[in-house]
């Protein structure tokens, strides 16, 4: 996947976890967390949402590296990210 | 066995608009789930009902058959208005089911059961009934926001995708409703920043507010808090912690916030006196603890629902509870039970930058625990200074219930249970 690609992907998720958040205002090089005002349950909903839509798990090891969008980008670039296929139920 | 005796012939059933929250006064029946002749069972959801604080589905607290439905969809009527009517399995039916007819009644019909709410109901005032919301066939989950707005606009949601938690339908996607469809070819239309028409979000908003206010303001009226604090060393549990989660996947990664809840339930077996209720100028015992957890809601406000027999879940299963839980209070799936069953409330502000936090009591609870954030402290032990994960655990506690010695004991306890993480 191209970085645009696995960045649209970042920001869908990002939407469905703060659907009032404008992902054009989202600054590649800030903690997500403060921008989106995501507490830790909506920060686990968002890499579950990842998880399902690239198909990459992040541990909590890896929570330093994905803290902003340039990061998350770069680090699911580098573990495989692909598309996956919606299945029924998925949020 | 049913009779035919006509002088045994049970009589309707009354099931009534429940209060799901200390703060309510009314509600509006947005969808109704059954219909005359529907068998229903204790714990079915019959109907959805919407207040300030978001769309409830509500459940039946009894077996029977639907005789009537009493309330017209779109209606908003006061906590303990007869919602519908049942009958016993077997009997025959005594209305046609429409809202205009009553029932003949052979005896004093029996007191209604809805699940024990015990604040009081107001005096009714009923106001006139809301336009009927947009009609739809299945019980659509929206936010609060999305619906007012939807209907200001006069979209029908089930004309919406919604791209929120659980498929809900959110501000953003009403919008895009009301914009159309776009050309093909065109790019996706940018997501709208802020409502066009103020009025919805200030209307609901404020509705959120005056809830939150009347329950506040009743709270420190009504209920003489007493407040303690501790802090806990939590190197352990979130030692434990870091190992589970790294021999988990992410699906089933358990946060700090499961480890604390666990602890409140099992502190709360062996301090009874804080987990229930203080009615009428005496303290009622729940022998259940269904820990309501304080939920912000991303577009302002605040909601506490249950998890019930907390103390009885594992943590990966109060982990998914709690998940479901929150996902459900910011779409608008939550149960009536949810609201009305809690018997102690925690208010974890965990991430936020407040080390403790000393909250309001929900009535009729008797007590509230707080926990602020988890940061790393100094901390010293044994003589020697250093460093450990810390969180301050704070009892809001109704005096007239309990007194200082015993919510200090409990938070001892909650601290005792938080250094054996293996056994919570």
């Amino acid at each position: 996947m191209t970085r645009d690609e696995i960045k649209t992907a970042v920001l869908a998720a990002l939407r469905r976890v703060a659907p009032e958040v404008d992902p054009a205002s989202v600054r590649g090089d800030a903690p997500i967390r403060d921008q989106a005002d995501l507490d830790s349950m909506d920060f686990l909903n968002f890499l579950l949402q990842l998880h399902a839509a690239l198909g990459v798990d992040i541990p909590e090891s890896a929570y330093r590296e994905v803290a902003t969008l340039d990061g998350c980008i770069a680090y699911l670039s580098a573990n495989g990210a692909q598309l996956q296929a919606a299945k029924p139920g998925d949020r | 066995m049913p009779t035919s005796n006509p002088d045994t012939q049970a009589v309707p059933t009354e099931f009534r608009m429940p209060s799901l929250g200390a703060d309510m006064q009314f509600g509006t029946v947005v969808a109704w789930l059954v219909k005359p002749g529907d068998h229903v069972k204790h714990g079915d959801i019959i109907a959805e009902v919407e207040t300030e604080k978001g769309v409830f589905a509500v459940e039946i607290g009894s077996d029977g058959v639907i005789d009537e439905l009493s309330v017209a969809k779109g209606a908003k009527v006061p906590v303990g208005t007869v919602l519908a009517r049942l009958r016993g399995e077997g009997v025959a039916a005594v209305s046609t089911g429409t809202p205009a007819e009553k029932p003949q009644a052979v005896a004093p019909p029996p007191p209604a059961a809805p699940a024990a709410a015990p604040s009081k109901v107001p005096a009714p005032t009923p106001s006139p009934p809301r336009a009927p919301a947009p009609p739809h066939e299945h019980a659509l989950h929206a936010s609060p926001l999305a619906r007012k707005i939807a209907e200001a606009k006069g979209i029908d949601l089930a004309t919406l995708t919604g791209t929120g938690p659980g498929g809900a339908i959110t501000k953003a996607d009403v919008e895009r409703g009301a914009a159309g469809p776009a050309p093909p070819g065109a790019p996706p239309p940018a997501e709208a920043r802020a409502p066009t028409e103020p009025r919805p979000t200030t209307e609901t908003l404020s509705a959120m507010r005056h809830a939150v206010a009347t329950a506040v303001t009743r709270s420190k009226r009504e209920i003489p808090h007493y407040y303690l604090a501790a802090n806990v060393n939590l190197g352990s549990a979130l030692a434990w912690l870091g190992a589970y989660n790294a021999a988990h996947g992410v699906a089933d990664r358990v946060l700090p916030a499961a480890l604390l809840l666990k602890s409140v339930a099992l502190a709360l077996r062996e301090y009874p006196l804080l987990n229930g209720f203080w009615t009428d100028g005496a303290a009622r015992k729940s022998e259940a603890i269904h820990l309501g957890v304080a939920i912000s809601l991303r577009d302002g406000g605040l909601i506490a629902p249950a998890i019930h027999d907390a103390d009885r879940l594992s943590i990966d299963a109060l982990m998914r509870a709690l998940s479901d839980l929150v996902q459900r209070a910011r779409s608008g799936g939550l149960r009536s039970s949810e609201m009305t069953d809690p018997t102690v409330t925690v208010s974890n502000l965990g991430d936020e930058g407040a080390s403790s936090v000393f909250g309001i009591i929900y009535p009729p609870q008797v007590a509230l625990v707080g926990f602020g954030s988890i940061s790393e402290r100094p901390w010293a032990e044994r003589g020697l200074l250093g460093v450990r994960p810390v969180v301050t655990v704070t009892l809001a506690a109704d005096h007239r219930a309990t007194d200082g010695h015993y919510g200090s004991r409990f938070l001892a306890a909650i601290d005792r249970l938080l250094q054996a993480p293996e056994s919570l």
